[in-house]
């Protein structure tokens, strides 16, 4: 048998032509693995090292392969949070001949903690809750954009820590679809799966005792729901007024702002005489805050860091008695006297911990903290000093937490160190 | 348990002006398994979901027993779509896996432990309900997968492409089980694949779909033997069957040097818009090797011989017709020919051999509209 392998990819790195592709994944040498995830996967799934970073690859049908592998493109171009795609291979066969199962490989998405690996780990109160509301975030970012998700689920997303909340990610788009517009029938369905799903996900912990006491899954999964639909309506719903509270149309767009959302196209229409007006928003990207601080500095974070950094950003302008100058030229002066500085305080063998904009929103809440308790203004570089002693020397690391073992502390969890 | 209906269903996608399915009248029987089969882009899967909830339904109507759902939510259909996914929890039992969806919908606990024991039962799965998933083989993870759908005691199950994500062999072994699985359970099933073959081996009946358009339903047999169209005639059928272009002439079907006399009806069939043609199919299967005199005897110049063992089949060409030979093709491709041949007597590379069509399986079909036209 000629032995042909395919590989689809954008960008392929030639590396992943060393890796041992006749061999089915699950018997895979210990050498290539990064780790063994955990979570609950209907297909063989390893953590692989490729040029010093971690990709995960998937056993899976060749042509359901190569649709997901399109489908997470597209969700990329979108800008809609997934994971990577990096390719697909097929025509791998054992040395007798067999054949073996395409492959679909993904970038391992840094920082990212999976479900299990969060609650196998000391929970702040409500970290279920803040899940959740994350979930809920990227369902409707996911279903504006038209995304079916088909199978929505807490081991299908991934979490990466955004300020005190988190911000979700989706994993796996095997059963999903990208229509031109969802149906409300196709949204209500996706979220009573996401509804199910979660609360026998949150079930199966509670039997494996590794769910804070007294959580009521089925109230959790109605949270999901709830916040979902309240999004949802302060996103798309029209309203109507009359034509001289003009204000309103401005106070529409400010509360999505609030909520993160910027408002790409609003649609205004009065009725015949005149008296009323009705505005619906047609266009709305998540994001509002993240591309504000990207616009002014550069950095590119998740929403509720960038909230955090812009409003250090415009306390700095205060001290600073700048608030009558452009802003951008504050914000560089802040980049490079303010947030610089304190990221590069921090050791290089502390740095896989956190993100650095994660890192920096601690800071913030450490030099408050410490603040307080010492009744004076603490100088920030005094506080990051503080903060990488006290704080961040004993926080686990989190670049490639890959998998959880159950009931295991979280320093045991499986890691990888990424170059 | 119920019957399904779409009664004149449409689909519209915005921005198209061609319907993803277009008025589908189809009446399932209450416990019958429903194959919708077809090329991708027929609508099968746009049927499917519109019986789900997840396509809305721009004009007509689809009924479950004798309930209106075409403005039901999803969740109030009492339907449930099953996946094959085996992605169990594993600190739960197996009979926690199974009736979960049932504690959160809140029946009560005995209920809930009786509908799980009949299941399991049903599923082959009883001695393993307190053990945790783990414990199970490949198989029987699969089962309790479909034991989920199974508690919940739903009027309809939908199957979207349930085997894709398979392996050849598992889903062959995943085919036989299902199919029997839902006999036993007897519960109204609407199928939808890509696979002929699949459509053949599970369906009670089969509907076809080409276009957003219902080309004929009818049990696998009926398909095979009486298919309506030229479209269904190529489609069901592995080898595909062998359609040729005839041109009509002194009541006879003309390709080359075939002549394949037809009767006098069906002669009397044809119309103008035909342009003195007509379309005859026949199955490789239908074909006996004779001689250059047999009336009606086609010449094929052998291309390539596939021997299966138990089968062997000749693919090759219409000999001596010159320009005409691409006027007759196969599911194996243009200018095409393929004859089942007896595996111990297999003719050689470039040889030409005589087949003719066995009485009573040539199929006939109008040139102009496609339709089958009966003597």
């Amino acid at each position: 048998m000629p032995h042909s392998l395919q590989i689809t990819a954008a960008a392929p790195d030639p590396a992943l032509l060393d890796l041992p592709w006749h061999i089915p994944l699950e018997e895979w040498p210990a050498e290539n693995l990064a780790a063994l995830p955990r979570g609950i996967s209907r297909h063989v799934v390893r953590f692989v090292k490729l040029s010093g970073r971690v990709i995960a690859v998937k056993e899976i049908g060749e042509t359901v392969a190569y649709r997901e592998y399109e489908l997470l493109r597209a969700l990329n171009r979108l800008d809609v949070p997934s994971v990577e795609p990096v390719g697909v291979i097929t025509g791998r066969r054992s040395p007798s001949g067999e054949r073996l199962e395409a492959v679909l490989i993904t970038k391992h998405l840094q920082f990212s903690l999976p479900y299990r690996a969060l609650f196998s780990q000391y929970l702040q109160p409500d970290t279920t809750g803040r899940l959740i509301d994350a979930l809920a975030v990227l369902m409707v970012r996911l279903h504006l954009t038209g995304f079916y998700w088909g199978d929505v689920s807490l081991s299908n997303t991934l979490f990466r820590r955004d300020a005190e909340t988190f911000a979700a990610y989706l994993v796996d788009a095997e059963t999903g679809d990208l229509h031109e517009r969802l149906s409300s029938g196709q949204r209500a369905y996706d979220l009573e799966v996401a509804r199910v799903n979660i609360i026998g996900e949150l079930m199966d912990l509670e039997a494996g005792d590794l769910l804070e006491q007294g959580v009521d899954t089925v109230a959790i999964g109605a949270r999901l729901v709830e916040r979902y639909e309240e999004l949802w309506a302060t996103l798309t719903d029209a309203e109507s007024f009359d034509t001289g509270e003009r204000w309103r149309v401005a106070a529409r767009i400010e509360r999505l702002n609030a909520l993160g959302f910027d408002v790409g196209e609003l649609d205004i229409t009065t009725d015949v005489d005149g008296t009323s007006v009705r505005i619906q928003p047609k266009v709305v990207d998540a994001g509002h805050h993240s591309r504000r601080l990207m616009r002014l500095t550069g950095l590119d974070v998740q929403e509720n860091q960038a909230r955090r950094l812009l409003n250090d950003l415009d306390a700095y302008r205060a001290a600073t008695d700048r608030q009558g100058e452009d802003e951008e030229f504050a914000a560089h002066d802040w980049l490079t006297t303010v947030f610089e500085p304190a990221v590069r305080a921090v050791p290089r063998e502390l740095r896989t911990k956190l993100e650095p904009a994660q890192m920096f929103h601690e800071m913030l809440d450490h030099r408050w903290y410490v603040s307080r308790e010492q009744g004076r203004d603490v100088p920030m570089a005094e506080a990051v000093r503080s903060y990488v002693e006290q704080v961040l020397r004993h926080r686990p690391d989190e670049r490639a937490v890959l998998g959880a073992v159950p009931g295991v502390d979280s320093t045991a969890l499986p890691r990888f160190e990424e170059g | 348990m119920a019957t399904v209906t779409y009664d004149k269903a449409t689909r519209i996608y915005p921005g198209t002006e061609r319907p993803a399915v277009d008025a589908l009248d189809l009446h399932i029987e209450d416990g019958e398994f429903l194959v919708l089969v077809g090329p991708s882009g027929c609508g099968k899967s746009t049927s499917l979901r519109m019986l789900a909830g997840l396509e809305d339904v721009n004009d007509g109507r689809i009924l479950i027993g004798d309930r209106d759902v075409t403005d039901v939510q999803p969740k109030d259909r009492d339907i449930a779509m099953v996946f094959q996914n085996y992605a169990l929890y594993p600190h739960m039992s197996v009979a926690d896996n199974m009736g979960f969806a049932l504690k959160i919908a809140g029946t009560p606990k005995a209920d809930i432990r009786k509908r799980v024991e009949e299941a399991a039962k049903i599923l082959d799965l009883s001695e393993y309900l307190d053990r945790k998933p783990k414990a199970l083989s490949g198989g029987q993870r699969q089962r309790v997968a479909m034991g989920r759908a199974i508690v919940r005691q739903p009027q309809v199950f939908l199957m979207d492409e349930p085997l894709s994500n398979l392996d050849a062999k598992l889903r062959v072994q995943t085919r036989t089980q299902i199919a029997s699985l839902q006999r036993r359970l007897g519960v109204t099933t609407v199928y939808v694949t890509h696979d002929q073959t699949e459509a053949l081996t599970m369906g009670d009946r089969i509907a076809v779909l080409k276009d957003g358009l219902l080309q004929q339903v009818g049990t696998p047999r009926d398909m095979y033997d009486t298919p309506a169209n030229v479209f269904v005639a190529g489609f069901i059928g592995s080898p595909a069957m062998n359609i040729g272009s005839f041109v009509v002439s002194d009541g006879a079907a003309q390709l080359g040097q075939t002549r394949i006399p037809l009767e006098r009806s069906i002669v009397g069939s044809i119309k103008p818009e035909d342009k003195g043609h007509i379309t005859i199919g026949f199955r490789p299967e239908s074909l006996d090797i004779v001689t250059q005199a047999h009336e009606g005897a086609i010449p094929i110049k052998v291309v390539l011989v596939e021997e299966l063992g138990s089968d062997a089949f000749v693919y090759g060409e219409l000999a001596g017709a010159g320009a005409a030979a691409k006027d007759i093709h196969s599911g194996a491709g243009d200018a095409q020919i393929i004859v089942r041949v007896d595996p111990r007597q297999v003719p050689r590379k470039n040889e030409t051999i005589w087949v003719a069509i066995r009485p009573g399986e040539r199929h006939v079909f109008s040139a102009a509209s496609g339709a089958r036209i009966t003597a």
